[in-house]
């Protein structure tokens, strides 16, 4: 919900009293008869949308409708009528958006999570072109360094960099951040998607070995990560083949097996790699046995088989999502 | 539910529309369209419709009417693709569809998609992936959704899905529960469900249940009530609901 930016409203002068606005008319909003108001706040609400009306009626397009736009946005940031009609006045005004940007920088500080300040941002920074590409990522990093998985911040970075370039330092900046958070699943999504799409890198394949070693190590420290564990299939899209063959992941599986901890994702993943064709060695199914816990499950030769069932005891929130994989695998010969 | 949690639930619903200086009422007035939806179904759900104005709701809906056809989020508003939503599905509620002009609702709708198969928000030209939703919800209820180009909307949706099988707001964006609802339900009602992967999405779904039994909307996020819909019902439409545990 938008949130009000902090007015004076001991100092405010109400526009009736304003002798620049003495020549308009204010419109009430047309909506039945208005109930006596008890809270000086909406008193200032309806005064200011009353003038809005009356300037956004007449399409008056001068500054001082430019200013009241301001005023109703610092009220309802989340107007977008108002918004609409200030991006009019912007063009008509032909007014300096360096200036502009740095409006919306501060009304963003109230309401961060608010569609019509990025939409606004946006429109801002395409007038502008190439010269706004930094201070897009700057103001973009400024909001993800207090909320790391901002969606709109993201998103509009993704837009930064795809219309206004600036992918060097990306993959950096996503190092960074999971350095910070492993587990930001948005950074990882970002990763993914400067490996995929930075004109620098080129693509996943070059990247592939490189990410890899990244991901592992990621995995190892907390293999209790979503993200990591999807970010490595994800390394292998389309090539399943390679994903089965590598050896660094049916290493590091085994290899988290091992601590007996943790190991939820690694049985999944081991699943899928079954499924796709992977056949688990000896060393394998001693670490599986090591996990089984109860002697009243049946030994079953089919790994697989084996790691639903302990996938069902172990993640119990998922059971009937392990109890369906079990039934969809090939029935052991 | 019990009566009286529900006739609490409605006092609530018909308090916001009554309250019209309240914080919450002004600074919700922009979309009180939306609220609208939101408030008229849930008292339809409660089996309470009927004690709503209807002609005052479709005389209000009427005059948030564009001559482009679109609707706005309230008198005095510009139309945008949220409130056109939100008007034709009120309308529908009440049965009321007769009374606008369809195909002028649809030019509008038209008019918003780009050429890439998305759709844009209105004149301004946000694109987000829940604006291909609205707008083919939009359209099929109007029982008009041949007019827009079905093939690149759904293009374009595709080109928003992820490698863990969820859908973001436009390609590349993160996966992310609500997103991925409006294009679940998008492919849906275009007839195009067979171009998810079901089952990945389906893992991917049940995932964002923690242990408290909440879900969230992605990984490592809090659970939030909100989530509830956008997930259960995106395994509902793609037939997985049973994935998930009801305890």
């Amino acid at each position: 919900m938008a949130g009000k930016i902090e007015d004076e409203s001991n100092d405010r002068v109400p526009l009736r009293l304003r002798p620049e606005w003495s020549d308009v008319t204010p419109i009430p909003q047309n909506n039945g008869p208005n109930p006596v108001v008890p809270i000086n706040y909406s008193e200032e609400f309806s005064e200011v949308m009353d003038y809005f009306r009356a300037v956004y009626f007449a399409n008056e397009l001068s500054s001082r409708a430019l200013s009241l736009t301001a005023e109703a946005i610092s009220l309802n940031a989340g107007n977008y009528t108002v918004w609409h009609f200030r991006r009019s006045l912007l063009e008509s005004l032909k007014v300096d958006l360096h200036v502009e940007r740095e409006f919306v920088e501060r009304v963003a500080s109230g309401n961060s999570k608010n569609y019509q300040i990025w939409h606004h941002r946006r429109w801002v920074a395409e007038k502008l072109g190439l010269e706004a590409r930094n201070s897009e990522l700057e103001f973009t990093k400024k909001i993800l360094s207090i909320d790391a998985k901002h969606y709109h911040a993201w998103s509009h970075r993704q837009w930064v960099l795809q219309t206004l370039g600036g992918w060097e330092d990306e993959l950096n900046y996503c190092s960074e951040l999971l350095a910070e958070d492993i587990f930001n699943n948005s950074a990882w999504n970002q990763r993914y998607f400067v490996i995929t799409r930075s004109p620098f890198l080129g693509g996943i394949k070059a990247m592939r070995e490189s990410e890899v070693l990244y991901t592992i190590e990621a995995i190892i420290s907390y293999p209790e990560n979503e993200s990591s564990w999807r970010y490595l299939r994800g390394l292998y899209k389309d090539e399943a083949t390679l994903y089965v063959n590598d050896t660094q992941v049916s290493s590091v599986c085994l290899k988290i097996l091992r601590t007996k901890s943790n190991y939820l994702f690694v049985l999944s993943t081991l699943l899928d790699l079954i499924c796709l064709g992977y056949q688990p060695n000896e060393d394998f199914r001693d670490a599986i046995e090591a996990l089984r816990t109860s002697d009243n499950e049946e030994q079953d030769s089919d790994i697989a088989r084996t790691i639903c069932s302990i996938l069902e005891q172990v993640d119990p929130i998922r059971v009937n999502y392990w109890v369906w994989r079990k039934s969809r695998l090939p029935q052991a010969a | 539910m019990g009566e009286l949690v529900a006739e609490k639930r409605l006092r609530y619903i018909l308090s916001i529309e009554k309250k019209k200086d309240s914080f919450e009422s002004v600074v919700m007035e922009h979309l009180r369209m939306n609220g609208a939806y939101w408030g008229l179904t849930t008292l339809d759900l409660l089996g309470k419709l009927d004690t709503v104005d209807v002609d005052e709701v479709v005389s209000w809906i009427i005059s948030c009417h564009h001559h482009d056809g679109g609707f706005a989020g309230n008198v005095g508003h510009d139309p945008h693709i949220l409130y056109t939503l939100s008007a034709v599905q009120v309308l529908a509620l009440f049965n009321k569809l007769h009374l606008i002009d369809a195909d002028k609702v649809t030019n509008y709708i038209v008019s918003l998609q780009n050429e890439d198969g998305s759709f844009s928000g209105d004149i301004w030209g946000e694109v987000d992936t829940r604006f291909s939703y609205i707008a083919i919800c939009c359209l099929s209820i109007l029982r008009r959704l041949d007019r827009i180009n079905v093939e690149n909307a759904v293009k374009y949706i595709i080109s928003c899905k992820n490698m863990d099988g969820g859908f973001g707001c436009t390609p590349g964006g993160e996966s992310h529960a609500g997103q991925i609802f409006c294009c679940v339900g998008a492919l849906a009602i275009t007839g195009s469900l067979d171009l998810v992967d079901k089952d990945l999405l389906g893992w991917w779904l049940c995932e964002r249940q923690v242990k408290s039994g909440g879900l969230n909307g992605r990984p490592e996020k809090l659970p939030d009530v909100c989530y509830s819909w956008w997930v259960l019902s995106s395994l509902i439409m793609i037939d997985r609901v049973h994935w998930i545990s009801k305890g």
